[in-house]
């Protein structure tokens, strides 16, 4: 059972070596440590799963981390059929990421340390999905954020870069607030942060409240939404989702690995674990699964109209992960889990696929200035064709079978369900558009780029390309594993496969409903494609038509709803001018620096007035002198 | 034969003397002589003591003084010569140097 400790340890070594060496010795071969690390883990990992699909779970404490009174927390890890998946995915895209990086990052500067915080994020990542207790999880939770910052500003001689780098880092800090309170009051509650001992006991503190400035408040309830605010965070949900799409500052890899793949769903999986909590919390579960859906459409809305090639899959990212919480908020956590799994796969792909494009073009994102690079990358459009196709919900494709579940498991959710799954609905049909917005405007029609772009217009290296490849064969056949009992009996392996810890999914609904949700998916999905060939191919003009029309709608939607302009109004600018004139100007200017130099100045004050005595006269000092005798005469005359 | 408190009335007298001129004057030579005449004092009333005692130590601390005396008036007119090469100056109040 030990080496399963080298799953996460494994990247630990390769950034270690990395970190130390890479400068002076390894430079550009760095990637000879950290992607054999990356496919050790990998290795291991389908070992784990095989494992666990034979029906072991692996429970074990390695160390005791720290201990306190009745505070004892360990570092161990538990492998379940979650974390089983969870390992699958995370060490599988990372792989594939990893070996891409060789082709777009080669000749970087910073080549070294760029494998090395991407094995650093890996080891975090593992950890956090493989702890068995909160605290290993939320250290799990807090080095992926600090990676992210890392690779954000990767490039960090960029001011824009640097700035995404904070703004991620500050937007998730809100969350991981009320994640740490969470965490806190787990231990406050249960007297353990160990999930073995929380998920048993959690039946036991169903009715307890606990009373916050008057107000009493369902424990659970509190726990739940306390835990889910760092969800919000780190997912990228509303409204902590601004963040994401700058974080496409960093190089596409990272983009692909982090912002799409693995990190952005630690949220989902956190929610996933603590499932036999939520479940408990029906306040909760409404508030993740009102979350979700809000965020589906509100995202995939804005993608509709952006020009920036990465930005939209950004959005894209955002959206989807806002049906993964739709489905846990309905309880349908393996479906949520299920859909993590496959979008991995196809964000994965189109983030590479984009980078591939980006490459070719030597940093050109506007979508606008690109067009008809299908017969320049063959490779890279139809990567990207597989990874649209599946996010759009094509019937055969991985994001059918998932983005199907959920819908199904939405509408069979009861009335808030009905409404959600009318929004996520509509947030599919959004998807299809903007996805195939994305392929009409770069890979087809004439090329609006320079001349001089156009003359190196080239297909990737195939480093780069074959992990499109793999990752399309995922895009295409990771769905297969979950096709809902309706087409296959006992289709639906994963469902089953996670069952022992998520549960049997909820929701009533007969055969006739559950063909009207997936017709209907299929539908909205061809229709999105359909408009966008209709709005991008046949009739070019009329995108700007209907921008003309409702242009206050598309200015909205362009503007991003001007919630980054909010935010700086509302949160930014204020704490920004407290800092600034209260906390600099008066706290730091006046107190702080006055306490440190009004000592001196006192001492040098009075020191002022006390030499004024040294006068330098001889007859003065003979003065006291010859006082100082007649005092101690008379002391020793008249005070025997 | 004179009493004992006249020596030591004496040697108050010329002590207070030295005091005076030691405080009041401005001249360095005379602070100087000033500092003699102080120790003088003492040497006055030592011997009268040794006198007065009948015994022999009194007078040959006197001598030690006096001695003593002669070599720190040499060192210190030496001094006060060092000085004034640099300082044309023998006024106590200008010879302030060491004013805080």
């Amino acid at each position: 059972m030990l080496e399963y400790t080298l799953i996460p340890l494994l990247p630990l070594i390769a950034f270690v070596i990395n970190i130390i060496f890479g400068r002076n010795y390894i430079k550009d071969k760095a990637h000879w440590v950290s992607v054999p690390a990356v496919i050790g883990s990998f290795v291991l990992a389908v070992a784990a799963f095989m494992d666990v699909q034979s029906g072991k779970v692996i429970n074990i404490n390695l160390y005791r981390w720290i201990v306190s009174g009745d505070f004892n927390v360990p570092i161990g890890f538990l492998i379940d059929p979650l974390t089983a998946v969870m390992l699958i995915v995370v060490t599988s895209i990372s792989s594939l990421i990893f070996i891409y990086s060789i082709g777009y990052m080669h000749g970087d500067k910073g080549y070294y340390r760029f494998f090395a915080y991407l094995s650093l994020f890996v080891f975090s990542m593992l950890t956090l999905v493989m702890s068995n207790n909160f605290l290993l999880l939320y250290f799990g939770w807090e080095a992926v954020g600090l990676c992210s910052y890392f690779l954000i500003g990767f490039w960090f001689d960029k001011k824009s870069a640097a700035n995404a780098g904070k703004k991620a880092f500050i937007v998730n800090r809100f969350g991981d607030f009320g994640f740490g309170l969470g965490v806190i009051l787990v231990f406050l509650t249960f007297g353990s942060l160990e999930y073995t001992k929380v998920f048993s006991d959690a039946g036991s503190v169903i009715g307890k409240t606990i009373s916050i400035f008057g107000y009493e408040v369902n424990t659970i309830t509190l726990i739940c939404l306390l835990l889910f605010c760092g969800a919000v965070g780190k997912s990228a949900q509303l409204p902590l989702h601004v963040w994401l799409p700058d974080a496409m500052e960093g190089p596409t890899p990272v983009s692909a690995l982090i912002h799409a793949a693995t990190m952005v769903t630690a949220g989902v999986f956190m929610v996933a674990r603590c499932n036999p909590l939520f479940s408990l919390s029906h306040t909760a579960m409404t508030t993740v699964a009102v979350v979700g859906g809000v965020t589906s459409i509100f995202a995939a809305s804005i993608g509709l109209v952006q020009n920036d090639i990465k930005r939209i899959i950004a959005y894209s990212t955002v959206s989807q992960l806002g049906y993964m919480f739709l489905a846990l908020g309905v309880g349908a956590y393996s479906a949520g889990i299920f859909h993590l799994y496959t979008h991995a796969y196809f964000k994965a792909l189109l983030f590479l696929g984009s980078g591939s494009v980006i490459h070719a073009l030597h940093d050109e994102m506007n979508i606008q200035k690109m067009g008809g690079l299908k017969k320049y990358m063959p490779v890279t459009y139809w990567t990207f064709i597989a990874a649209s196709l599946s996010i759009a919900g094509i019937p055969g494709l991985a994001g059918f079978f998932s983005k199907d579940e959920i819908l199904w498991r939405a509408y069979a959710g009861g009335d808030a369900g009905r409404w959600l799954w009318l929004l996520a609905t509509i947030a599919a049909f959004m998807t299809a558009f903007y996805s195939f917005r994305l392929i009409f405007l770069t890979f087809h029609g004439k090329f609006r780029g320079t001349h001089e772009q156009e003359h190196h217009l080239h297909e990737s290296p195939s480093v780069m390309t074959i992990p499109l490849i793999f990752l399309a064969i995922g895009a295409v056949a990771s769905g297969w594993v979950g096709i809902p009992p309706l087409l296959m009996e006992h289709g639906d392996r994963i469902g089953e496969f996670l069952a022992p810890v998520l549960g049997p999914p909820k929701g009533e609904g007969s055969h006739a409903e559950e063909w009207m949700v997936m017709g209907l998916s299929v539908f909205v999905g061809l229709a999105g494609i359909f408009t966008a060939y209709i709005m991008y191919l046949k009739k070019t003009e009329l995108p700007y038509k209907i921008g003309e029309k409702f242009q206050a709608v598309y200015k909205l939607l362009y503007n991003k709803y001007w919630i980054d302009e909010l935010y700086d109004k509302t949160i930014v600018r204020p704490v920004l001018s407290v800092s600034e004139k209260i906390i600099l100007g008066f706290f730091d200017a006046k107190i702080i620096e006055g306490v440190v130099n009004g000592v001196p100045n006192l001492i040098g004050a009075f020191s002022q007035r006390l030499r004024k005595i040294q006068t330098g006269m001889l007859s003065h000092y003979a003065v006291a002198m010859a006082l100082g005798v007649l005092v101690i005469i008379g002391a020793v005359i008249f005070l025997k | 034969m004179v009493p004992l408190s006249w020596y030591i009335m004496l040697s108050a007298v010329v002590f207070s003397i030295g005091v005076i001129g030691f405080l009041t004057r401005r001249n360095l030579i005379i602070v100087f002589i000033s500092v003699e005449l102080m120790l003088n004092a003492a040497n006055i009333s030592l011997v009268a003591f040794s006198h007065y005692l009948q015994s022999i130590k009194g007078q040959i601390m006197v001598f030690f003084i006096i001695t003593v005396a002669a070599a720190e008036a040499a060192i210190g007119l030496a001094i006060l010569i060092a000085f004034y090469r640099n300082n044309p100056t023998i006024k106590v109040d200008e010879i302030n140097l060491l004013k805080g």
